[in-house]
């Protein structure tokens, strides 16, 4: 584990709940390995249940390993010492915004995090200022968290990690609740901090047209990590996704549609813009 | 079973400082039978207006009528209209209590005092038309993942066997064939017993396929209704208040403005692929190439 490219490292994970009964479930995560390099903007998707949020808790140490090893930054999650260092380089906002309410207000909510770093007022201040303005809830920096619509609660959530400014992101599912125009800036929102800021973000996502913003696309299905790519190439396998319980955006099925009816579109497109560019190169050649 | 809205306003908090009103003068009638969507940016009080619909909210002012009676009227007992319309909530966690999934599910017909056996045939009925697998059932719901919990949430509405159903956001959190096959089901559903859906989404593909009718919220009120078609073709003013048009929709706007003569109405891959096929192959026979 001393490949520095290796922000992350998932070595040959498997995780089994204990159920409340005490009886042990069958394994979430089976074997599972994965590699993250700093920076990187990676997309996890898989079916319901398929060990996503499971392995996301792995990431922060918020779960550990039944066997092998998770690494962050060097640092083994198992390593009593790291824990908190480990937290503050994995910022995770979890699939219910609910669990992660701690405070009266937004704005202490979002305070919380920075205050728990330990950053003078002045910092948390303007942290949290611009968080808030980021997700567009300025106006409800004094409501109370539980008074928010489920939307609202969502981009709280969001608020309260970026202000953290922590060096990796992992998101589950942070755009379920949220309208189009507002799915549309949070995705701006993580891809400019990755790109500008060079955080690495991990996004879990049942929405496959976020996923094709990533870099790189992880499949998983009943525990297992069962492909990984570029979006270009994972999402050409149709046939396997829908297997899978997945799908492919729409561009990209009318793109291989409209191949099939031996229109000569290049390969490799993802988004309704550069499915209308081809179709007009396409056309100005008739 | 027909719902009647008159007139509806609900402020949180009256009085205080904190007053904030969520809808304001809402009249909206669904019809028997009727599978209606509501749609609106985040806090516009989508939420706020399902929740009347079962006397889970008192409005601050007008009334909600459920096959003409007033709801909220003294002496009508809100049990039996949680039976008749049945609500799952936005977030599955606030409906989730029970210890085990299948007592989850089994609360509602249990209330209802229906037999052993209807209670036992219901909760199976329900859990295998949200697709749960039966192994999970002694677990606890909250020892599920967040698209199973939702499947829960849903099947325990469901069991009740209510005329009207009401689904906020019934399909967030679910993989893509999940969310497929919630559609079909609640397609099914409405066609087999004729009930009435009301069910709140922002995914815009899902409502344009399964709702009648589309009714968007901008902060409290109703700004517009419609069928998908003609919603949708209002992309601009859609996109000014925070929502959207199904990525097909967008991208024949797209093309008429590159100067692609493609109807604006479309909506699935289906029709996009056609109306695409169609201008090229009018173009191609104009053209002196004929290979299209
Ligand atoms: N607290 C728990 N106790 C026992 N089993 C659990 C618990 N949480 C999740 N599981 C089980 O572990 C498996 C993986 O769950 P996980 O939450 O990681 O799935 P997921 O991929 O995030 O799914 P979703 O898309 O529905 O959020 C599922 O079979 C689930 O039922
Ligand atoms: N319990 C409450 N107390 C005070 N205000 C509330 C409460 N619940 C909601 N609100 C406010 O009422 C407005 C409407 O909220 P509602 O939950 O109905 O929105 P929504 O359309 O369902 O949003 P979303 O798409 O985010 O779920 C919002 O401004 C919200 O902040
Ligand atoms: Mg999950
Ligand atoms: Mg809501």
């Amino acid at each position: 584990m001393d490949n520095k490219e290796s922000f992350i490292v998932v070595d040959r994970v498997s995780f089994s709940y204990t159920a409340e009964s005490g009886a042990r479930e069958e394994a979430a995560l089976k074997q599972v390995s994965l590699t993250v390099a700093a920076g990187e903007f990676v997309a996890i998707v898989g079916h319901n249940g398929s060990g996503k949020s499971t392995l996301a808790k792995h990431l922060n140490g918020l779960l550990l390993p039944t066997s092998g090893d998770v690494w962050v930054a060097g640092m083994n999650t198992k390593d009593e010492q790291h824990r908190w260092d480990i937290r503050q380089t994995v910022g995770m906002v979890f699939q219910n915004p609910d669990n992660q309410i701690v405070a009266a207000t937004v704005e202490e909510d979002v305070a919380f995090g920075p205050e728990n770093l330990g950053l003078p007022p002045e910092l948390i201040r303007s942290r949290v200022d611009e968080a808030l303005a980021v997700v567009g809830m300025s106006e409800y920096a004094e409501a109370s968290p539980h008074s928010l619509s489920g939307g609202q609660k969502q981009r709280v959530a969001i608020a309260g990690v970026i202000a953290m400014r922590p060096r990796c992101l992992v998101l589950d599912e942070p755009t379920a609740m949220l309208d189009p125009v507002g799915r549309r800036e949070v995705m701006e929102t993580i891809s400019r901090l990755n790109r500008e800021e060079r955080i690495t973000v991990i996004l879990i996502t049942h929405f496959m047209d976020e996923a094709v913003k990533a870099d790189r696309v992880v499949v998983m299905d009943g525990g297992r990590v069962v492909r990984e790519g570029t979006p270009a190439a994972v999402f050409q396998e149709m046939d396997l996704l829908r297997g899978l319980r997945l799908d492919v955006p729409p561009v990209i099925e009318l793109a291989s549609r409209l191949r099939a009816r031996s229109l000569a579109l290049p390969e490799g497109i993802l988004t309704v813009d550069e499915m209308v560019t081809a179709l007009c190169q396409l056309r100005s050649r008739i | 079973m027909p719902i009647e809205i008159k007139d509806l306003t609900h402020i949180y908090n009256p009085g205080t400082p904190l007053a904030r009103t969520a809808i304001r003068n809402i009249n909206l009638t669904i019809e028997d039978g009727e599978i209606v969507a509501i749609i609106g940016h985040t806090g516009s009080g989508k939420s706020t207006l399902v929740q009347h619909l079962n006397g889970l909210l008192k409005p601050t002012s007008g009334t909600v009528k459920v096959d003409g009676v007033d709801i909220n009227q003294k002496g009508v007992d809100l049990r039996t209209i949680r039976w008749k319309v049945g609500l799952v909530f936005q977030y599955p966690e606030h409906q989730l209590f029970e210890e085990t999934v299948w007592d989850d599910v089994a609360f509602g017909p249990r209330n209802m005092r229906l037999s052993d056996e209807e209670v036992r045939a219901r909760v199976e009925r329900a859990l295998a038309a949200v697709d749960i697998d039966p192994a999970l059932a002694n677990r606890s719901p909250f020892e599920l993942s967040g698209g199973e919990k939702r499947r829960v949430a849903i099947a325990g509405v469901l069991a009740m066997e209510p005329s009207v159903l009401v689904l906020d956001e019934p399909t967030a959190g679910l993989d893509p064939r999940g969310r497929q096959d919630m559609l079909r089901q609640i397609q099914r559903l409405q066609e087999e017993r004729h009930l009435t859906v009301v069910f709140v989404s922002h995914n815009m593909a899902e409502v344009g396929a399964l709702a009648d009718r589309l009714v968007v919220m901008e902060r409290g009120e109703i700004v517009m209704e419609g069928p998908p078609k003609a919603v949708f073709a209002e992309r601009d003013r859609l996109e000014a208040i925070g929502l959207g048009v199904p990525e097909m929709t967008a991208l024949m706007a797209k093309l008429r403005e590159m100067g692609w003569d493609v109807p604006v109405s479309v909506l699935t891959v289906d029709e996009a692929e056609k109306a695409i096929m169609a201008v090229l192959r009018r173009e191609a026979r104009v053209g002196t190439r004929g290979d299209l």
